[in-house]
């Protein structure tokens, strides 16, 4: 029971890092939700297996906001927005797919590096979790900073979060109120980055955010 | 006894070389130079090899009274240079041999006759130095001589050039090592190696003498980014050099480097390892895809050189990092494998290039794309040159697959290793390693295939004409020796044992006592590799279905034009090309490590002129380290040249003031 | 006496393969049209194109030289030893320690020296179109392949198939993501090394869409049922290598009785089946790939390696 515990652990775990490969690798919108949804999904299983093994049930609770917010509202609301924006049929030009999935391999072993050395008095699976958490967190920096589109860099954004709430239930230590609220400030950053991203279409007739560069001030 | 045999060897080879310079006219002179040194290397070779095989235990010392007056030069016979003995006088015999036989084609002999036993008698004094003056005269004389051999056919384009690079960086090669053997030898100025080994440098110390090792072994032996003279001088000298140099003479860089680092340094610390894994790595994959891009045969086997070299160094650092953990057997085991692949390349590497040279002669042309066709009408260089091939690609059965399955081992065996950053890097590396090796294999169906394969490119090559006796008898040796030692490894890997219980204090388990002669390198339920039986089990089953089908089903064949969808074409321009062969691995790999890129102007609609494609490559090692360091140096010159229109108060007050400074710096210093 | 009676399984592991290989690539055929609801050949067609090709005359093109002759059965023998050494239904034959997985995957590779030289012998640039993509190709799963070994090893502490599939049955091994990844990059390595969709279409004869029968393309009569049957084989050997480390169950050892065998062959039969059926769906419902997408495909699955080896370190390092 236990090692299977662990492995069903592990395997969600893992498969998080995985998605958030899949997630730098896809250039297509739509795409991208769809995978964005699965990484939000596979959080949530993660969560409420957690729950399961460390008989925390209010784990379930996060595990179903997780699933509520991000594998549905956002992906909803973030597809009628590209519908909105008519930008569904973009492919995005990401240039070296080959290094950044590279450098995003370099990551992962930088954090397990990092991370399994730190944390050797904890146990098993909170080192695993703890490593594969940071692994997600710095793909989705670098799916922010290999991107131009602003939905790309939104995801990637979200994505990092993800990794946070994995992080989080592994070190047993996240009250809910702090899981609710920042579910909650997400749906407000959701909210307001879709205004913004209106904004920046009826200025600048694009979502590429290099557009906005040319308008910083001169020094 | 054997280390007199042995300089007495060297003797004999300086001496022919300089006996050829007295009778370079003469038409004979050639003959007795090729015989004297195939029967001298061939004496050396048996000398080591009893050495090795007899008695590995047995170091033999000598000290002659030259040289400085209170060293002395030393020499020793152990079994590391008992070796790398057999490989220099290996390719040296056979080189000897293919000389009887190419030499006489040549134009100039009197500027290779005299240099080729010299050459050879350097590279057996560097092996057999035992002290750091020694190894570094005996260094810098086998330098000096391979560049007057590399100069030999100055007058074609391009020779000059490369021989100024190879001197520069052999310049460069000597000047560091002096300084590694300078800080190795500390105040005191023990510089005989038995001094140097006994003591034991501090670790910021040792660090400075590999990375001086590193820049002067590896410029010789052709590390990336220090290659950039090798794939230039190595095809310039006439083939047989060619082989000497690229096969032996990257090999006794290879021994100065183990000789330093695994023998006179001490322990290692582990990122040693690393670095130069890196290094290897970087060199195999980068040497191969440099080899892709080339069209010149002689120039495509000198970046495999380079290549190899990579492969060598991964399974050298790997012994690092191994020893640096104390992990004796896994140590014994990638060292074994870097020795192995040292041997079986210096063989598939001579018969490669003797095979260009045979191509070379019985053409005139090294320029693979006005080649074609030549299996017809050089059937046995063709045969010797695809078994070379097939080694070079370490496909099973030949030698070449058994030191890179060696390689793979000892890279199986580094999650063992305790360091996270060596955890992580040798699967990487050994990846590398796998691709070198893919590309190497579709680098020689390129090589082999556009020079041998197809149709005839050129008149000269439809001209072309079966190589003679001698150079045929030395491609077959060496062919002998790909197989021999590609399905009874065991026997080898023995020999190689001495070597690495003298470095490492480990070794393989004695593999030729193994059932079946399997090579079982670590335990039996792990890996496990039979040349042997494959070899036999291919062979059957081949012939089996040959003659089962022959004899029960059809024999009958029509001869008749190619098929060729429909549309065959006469011409044989409308073949395959080098370049059209290369050009997937050139998209694919090409843009981002030579930023190669593709030009396609097409007349427009209505007009006849031709369209055009042209591929713009840059060479980004050249271009980002030389480059800028020949800018520099052209700056300094300027700037020190405003020197020389000085008046002479200006130089007296320089020399004065100079002296002042230096004289202040001794009072403070101590 | 008992060395002979080991013989003779192998033996019959060789006879196997070498008879189920085109049977296979025919329920392949079979299914595959079935999906697009066609009636189809018979499933035995491979082994009537095979019987009638190898009564027929070879037409051999003027300048073709001996290697194109040799070619077809060194490729063919290399293949059917490798594939006679994976285990298919039991572990542990007598000749299995003459090679591990590199070598097995070392003598595929030297098959496909001798096709891409074959395919530039006779001088044509359909031949050299083929040989220039499958060496691109090989340079890119080779590197996969060599990931997919490293984590095999790392698990199982050996790259020999028979303790590899030993090991794999044990009940520690568990539910792991680096097992999944590595077998989705086992899969697309051997999709793209036995030219399958979306890599290669083994059915076309558009020439500028080809790659291995590009190759193949002057060959014919009895040169091109060897060089046809050594393909089949090739398919086989991935599918025996897929099973055996990640479906191992049923797989007799070397020790048990004809009892044992049989269960083993009836499993070997019953995975390949499943496996089959798999693919010919999957080649169903995708479309063949430009050739320059492939370096992204085996790019991707070489990452997948070497993020199953990393998440091994990670399990493995705690």
């Amino acid at each position: 029971m236990d090692r299977l515990a662990l492995d069903v652990a592990h395997m969600f775990a893992g498969g998080l890092v995985l998605v958030s490969f899949m997630l730098l690798y896809q250039d297509r919108m739509f795409g991208l939700l769809n995978i964005f949804a699965l990484h939000a999904l596979v959080v949530s299983l993660s969560v409420a297996w957690q729950a399961y093994i460390q008989l925390a049930p209010h784990l379930y609770i996060t595990a179903g906001i997780a699933l509520v917010v991000k594998a549905i509202i956002i992906p909803v609301a973030l597809h009628r927005i590209i519908v909105r924006l008519g930008i569904h049929r973009t492919i995005e030009t990401i240039g070296g797919i080959g290094r950044t999935m590279l450098a995003g391999i370099a990551l992962v072993a930088l954090s397990i590096t990092v991370m399994l050395p730190i944390t050797a008095a904890a146990g098993t699976l909170t080192r695993e979790d703890l490593a594969f958490s940071l692994s997600v967190i710095l793909l989705g920096l670098l799916m922010m900073i290999s991107r131009r589109n602003a939905v790309s860099q939104i995801i990637g954004f979200m994505s990092i979060e993800n990794g946070l709430i994995l992080a989080a239930t592994a070190a047993k230590g996240m009250p809910l109120v702090v899981e609710i609220s920042v579910a909650f400030s997400i749906i407000i950053a959701l909210i307001v980055v879709g205004i913004f991203l209106f904004r920046i279409r009826e200025r600048f007739d694009t979502v590429d955010v290099h557009a906005l560069e040319r308008f910083r001030g001169s020094l | 006894m054997a280390v007199a045999v042995l300089l007495f060897c060297v003797g004999v080879l300086l001496a022919t070389g300089v006996g050829a310079v007295a009778g370079a006219r003469r038409s004979a002179t050639a003959a007795i130079v090729y015989g004297l040194s195939l029967l001298v290397s061939a004496v050396a070779l048996a000398v080591a090899f009893a050495a090795l095989a007899f008695d590995s235990q047995w170091v033999q010392t000598l000290r002659l009274p030259v040289g400085l007056p209170w060293l002395g030069a030393h020499f020793r016979l152990d079994a590391l240079a008992a070796l790398f003995l057999i490989v220099v006088n290996l390719g040296g015999l056979t080189a000897s041999l293919y000389g009887l036989g190419y030499g006489r084609h040549e134009e100039a002999p009197g500027r290779v006759l005299p240099f080729f036993p010299a050459f050879l008698a350097g590279m057996n004094l560097v092996v057999l130095a035992d002290d750091a003056f020694t190894f570094l005269l005996a260094w810098e004389f086998m330098s000096l001589v391979s560049w007057a051999l590399v100069m030999a056919h100055h007058r074609e384009a391009g020779n000059a050039r490369a021989g100024y690079i190879y001197l520069l960086m052999a310049s460069f090669g000597t000047l560091a090592l002096l300084l590694a053997f300078g800080l190795l030898a500390g105040p005191e100025g023990g510089y005989a190696f038995d001094a140097i080994r006994r003591a034991v440098p501090d670790p910021a110390l040792a660090t400075a003498v590999l990375v001086l090792a590193l820049l002067g072994a590896g410029s010789k032996a052709g590390l990336v980014p220090l290659h950039v003279w090798l794939p230039l001088a190595h095809p310039a000298a006439p083939s047989h050099v060619s082989a000497l140099m690229s096969g032996v003479m990257t090999k006794v860089a290879v021994y100065g480097f183990v000789r330093i680092v695994f023998d006179l340094l001490g322990p290692p610390l582990w990122w040693w390892g690393a670095v130069v894994l890196v290094l290897g790595g970087v060199t195999a994959v980068l040497g191969v895809l440099y080899a892709l891009m080339q069209h010149d045969l002689k120039r495509l086997l000198a970046y495999h050189t380079v290549e190899n070299i990579g492969i060598v160094f991964i399974g050298l650092g790997l012994a690092l990092s191994f020893q640096a953990n104390l992990m004796g057997p896994a140590a014994a085991l990638a060292l074994t494998a870097a020795l192995f692949h040292v041997f079986n390349h210096s063989v598939f590497k001579s018969l490669l290039f003797f095979g260009a040279g045979a191509v070379l002669t019985a053409t005139g042309e090294r320029d693979m794309e006005r080649l074609g066709g030549l299996i017809h009408r050089m059937p046995f260089t063709a045969f010797a040159f695809l078994a070379g091939s097939i080694a070079i690609s370490a496909l099973p059965p030949l030698n070449g697959f058994v030191s890179e399955w060696l390689t793979f081992q000892g890279i199986l065996l580094s999650p063992k290793l305790p360091q996270w950053l060596l955890k992580f890097l040798v699967p990487a590396i050994g990846a590398m390693l796998a691709l070198s090796a893919a590309l190497a294999a579709g680098c020689f169906v390129k090589a082999f295939g556009v020079t041998f394969l197809g149709r005839h490119r050129s008149s000269a090559a439809q001209g072309a004409r079966e190589t003679d006796g001698f150079s045929l008898a030395a491609m077959f040796l060496l062919v002998f020796l790909c197989l021999l030692a590609g399905v009874l490894p065991g026997f080898f890997i023995d020999g190689l044992a001495p070597a690495t219980q003298q470095l490492l204090g480990a070794r393989l388990e004695p593999q030729a006592e193994m059932a079946w002669l399997t090579l079982v390198p670590i335990a039996e339920g792990r890996s496990s590799y039979n040349g042997l039986l494959l070899f036999l089990l291919i062979g059957a089953a081949a012939l089996l279905c040959a003659k089962a089908i022959h004899r029960w089903a059809s024999r009958a064949v029509r001869r008749s034009a190619a098929w060729d969808c429909g549309f065959p074409d006469p011409s044989p321009l409308t073949q395959y090309t080098a370049g059209s062969f290369a050009q997937p691995i050139r998209r694919v790999f090409g843009t981002v490590a030579f930023r190669a890129r593709e030009e396609v102007s097409m007349p427009p609609p209505g007009e006849t002129g031709p369209a055009t494609l042209r591929v713009h490559m840059r060479d980004l090692v050249w271009d980002g380290l030389y480059v800028p360091v020949e800018r520099f140096i052209g700056f300094a010159a300027d700037l020190l040249n405003r020197v020389q229109f000085w008046t002479i108060r200006a130089y007296l007050n320089l020399v004065f003031f100079s002296v002042v400074l230096l004289l202040m710096v001794l009072t403070l210093w101590s | 006496m008992e060395l002979i009676g080991k013989v003779l399984v192998q033996l019959v592991q060789l006879l196997l393969v070498l008879a189920l290989a085109p049977l296979l690539t025919g329920y392949i055929r079979h299914l595959k049209a079935r999906l697009l609801r066609r009636r189809g050949p018979a499933v035995v067609q491979p082994y009537r194109d095979l019987l009638k090709l190898i009564r027929k005359e070879v037409v051999l093109a003027d300048n073709a030289s001996w290697l194109f002759r040799a070619a077809p059965y060194i490729i063919f023998a290399a293949t059917l030893i490798a594939a006679s050494l994976v285990p298919t239904f039991a572990t542990g034959l007598v000749f299995s320690p003459a090679a591990d997985l590199i070598a097995i995957v070392a003598l595929l590779g030297a098959a496909r020296f001798f096709l891409a030289l074959a395919g530039l012998d006779v001088g044509t640039s359909f031949g050299g179109i083929g040989s220039s993509r499958e060496m691109m190709i090989a340079s890119l799963a080779e590197p996969a392949m060599l990931m997919f070994v490293f984590s095999l090893s790392l698990l199982a502490g050996s790259t020999q198939l028979s303790s590899v599939a030993d090991f794999m049955q044990r009940p520690e091994v568990g539910l792991r993501v680096s097992l999944a990844l590595s077998l989705v990059a086992l899969i697309m390595v051997a999709i793209a090394e036995n030219g399958r969709i979306p890599a290669d279409n083994p059915a076309t004869h558009l020439e500028l869409t080809m790659i291995h029968e590009a190759m193949i393309l002057e060959y014919s009569g009895r040169h091109l049922a060897v060089i046809e049957l050594a393909a089949y084989l090739k398919l086989l050997l991935y599918f025996s290598l897929i099973a055996c480390v990640f479906v191992p169950w049923g797989l007799a050892t070397a020790g048990e009785g004809f009892g044992a065998f049989a269960i083993g062959l009836g499993w070997y039969v019953a995975k390949l089946a499943v496996g089959g059926f798999l693919l010919a769906v999957f080649e169903t419902g995708t479309a063949k790939m430009r050739v320059f997408r492939l370096s992204d495909f085996l790019g991707v699955a070489l990452m997948l390696g070497l993020l199953a080896a990393l998440l091994l370190f990670v399990s493995r390092g705690l």
